[in-house]
């Protein structure tokens, strides 16, 4: 079972050069999700999330559409098949 | 010969160079684009010079890249070089300062972060320990944000002893005699106009702290108003402000080979912080703080633009070179200890460090 994480353009590379990159779901949450994307990929691991495994302030996952900010974090359940879009939020100058 | 300086700005890294012994100047970059470069060092201990620069990936995080050749290609350490303990339940925001240690302590390079923290590294900074010490000290939850973060930004190793200084926003100076494992704070006279009592034992804006060149207990400091010197390592400061046009700024510089001598770039302040009159000038002392002689020939009129904590720096050479960047993305050299400056580079975004070194 394995969901489809999606990534911006700007840290493809850090998966091979892939935008679209299948993980398993494992415990169908999205931290294990990331644990696993961070596992393969550790410098995109970081990119997305800090050292204490939290989502950095100024990156936004989507899982199926919805901001995980205003579900569950990082215990929104991700299912197989679902989409987990990483995305820069509007920020900088 | 080959004089080196590297410019890290809020979108990226330059490297200018010189071959004719600092007259003229070539500018290469950008490299890591995009990328704020609050941190630089230039490590020429080893076989090829080493430039580290500590970085902010925007929406990306921090860490700190490594370049072995100039710039042409940039390594980083796939954990993050600079990585708080899972104890901690800490995250490293930005890196504010990398000083390689001395000579014959080959491989070690400093790190000083915000959240405030100071880190050591063994290989050449590929990867950083927290230094404990500093970091469970009991004053450290009291230790407030300045207005660029709460940070350690100035490390200081003394090459010919265990002693080691750091100076945060706030916080104040904190100095180690035994390596990193204990600390005290050496704010004494220091003042801190911003907290009901002028002069605490700690709590001050220490915006940089520099050696003299002839003594390692003498030591300026550039605060958070006031400029102070020191003949005994900070156990007691006294003003040096005196005969300057505003005793508030960012960096101070002292010369490496040149006793006595030192560089500060005075701002209006409280709220205006740009140079006074809007010209930017630099002051030098030629006698431990005793005395300033302003100096401005081929620096701006008309410049409203303020000087960062590290955005300047002295070189090596004989005379002693010093560089200065602006906010408004310009970059002025001088071969002659201050006396006169060019422009090495106008346009960029805004600069936050400078660092000069000599490459055989």
């Amino acid at each position: 079972m394995s969901a489809e994480v999606v990534l911006p353009g700007v840290l493809a590379d850090l998966a091979g050069g892939a935008k679209h990159v299948a993980v398993d779901v494992g415990d169908g949450t999205l931290r294990d999700v990331l644990d696993r994307l961070g596992d393969r990929h550790p410098l995109l691991g970081r990119r997305i999330r800090d050292e204490t495994g939290a989502v950095r302030r100024f990156v936004n996952v989507y899982v199926d559409g919805d901001d995980v900010r205003f579900a569950q974090g990082l215990a929104t359940p991700v299912a197989d098949g679902a989409v987990v879009q990483v995305l820069p939020s509007v920020a900088g100058g | 010969m080959t004089d080196l300086l590297a410019i890290g700005t809020r979108k990226g890294l330059w490297l200018a160079r010189s071959e004719d012994d600092r007259r003229s100047w070539t500018l290469d970059g950008p490299h890591l684009l995009a990328q704020e470069v609050a941190a630089v060092s230039v490590d020429t201990r080893g076989p090829v010079p080493r430039v580290l620069a500590g970085i902010q990936y925007g929406h990306w995080g921090p860490t700190v890249m490594r370049s072995d050749d100039l710039g042409r290609t940039w390594q980083e350490t796939d954990s993050g070089a600079i990585r708080f303990p899972d104890d901690t339940g800490a995250a490293l925001a930005r890196v504010w300062q990398l000083r390689p240690d001395s000579a014959d302590r080959p491989g070690v390079v400093w790190a000083g972060c915000e959240p405030h923290s100071l880190w050591r590294s063994e290989d050449g900074g590929c990867s950083f320990q927290l230094v404990r010490g500093l970091w469970e000290h009991p004053h450290r939850p009291t230790w407030e944000p300045g207005g660029g973060g709460g940070a350690v930004h100035t490390v200081l190793p003394d090459p010919a002893s265990d002693r080691v200084l750091v100076a945060m926003s706030t916080g104040g100076v904190y100095v180690s005699e035994d390596g990193g494992g204990e600390w005290a704070p050496r704010n004494r006279g220091i003042t801190a106009v911003f907290l009901p009592d002028e002069l605490p034992e700690y709590g001050q804006c220490v915006h940089k702290v520099a050696v003299d060149a002839g003594d390692p207990d003498r030591l300026y400091a550039q605060n958070h108003f006031g400029v102070f010197a020191t003949d005994d390592a900070g156990v007691s400061w006294r003003s040096i402000a005196g005969g300057l046009p505003a005793d508030f700024g960012f960096p101070v510089v002292s010369s490496p080979r040149v006793p006595g001598t030192a560089w500060v770039v005075p701002l209006v302040a409280d709220m205006e912080r740009v140079p006074p009159g809007g010209r930017l000038r630099v002051q030098r002392t030629r006698d431990g703080g005793a005395t300033w002689t302003e100096l401005g020939q081929g620096l701006p009129d008309a410049s409203w633009a303020a000087v960062m904590r590290d955005a300047a720096c002295a070189d090596e050479g004989d005379p002693t070179g010093v560089y200065v960047g602006t906010r408004d993305g310009c970059v002025y050299a001088s071969a002659d200890e201050g006396d006169s400056f060019t422009l090495v580079a106008a346009h960029l975004p805004d600069v936050l460090v400078v660092r000069a070194a000599r490459l055989p």
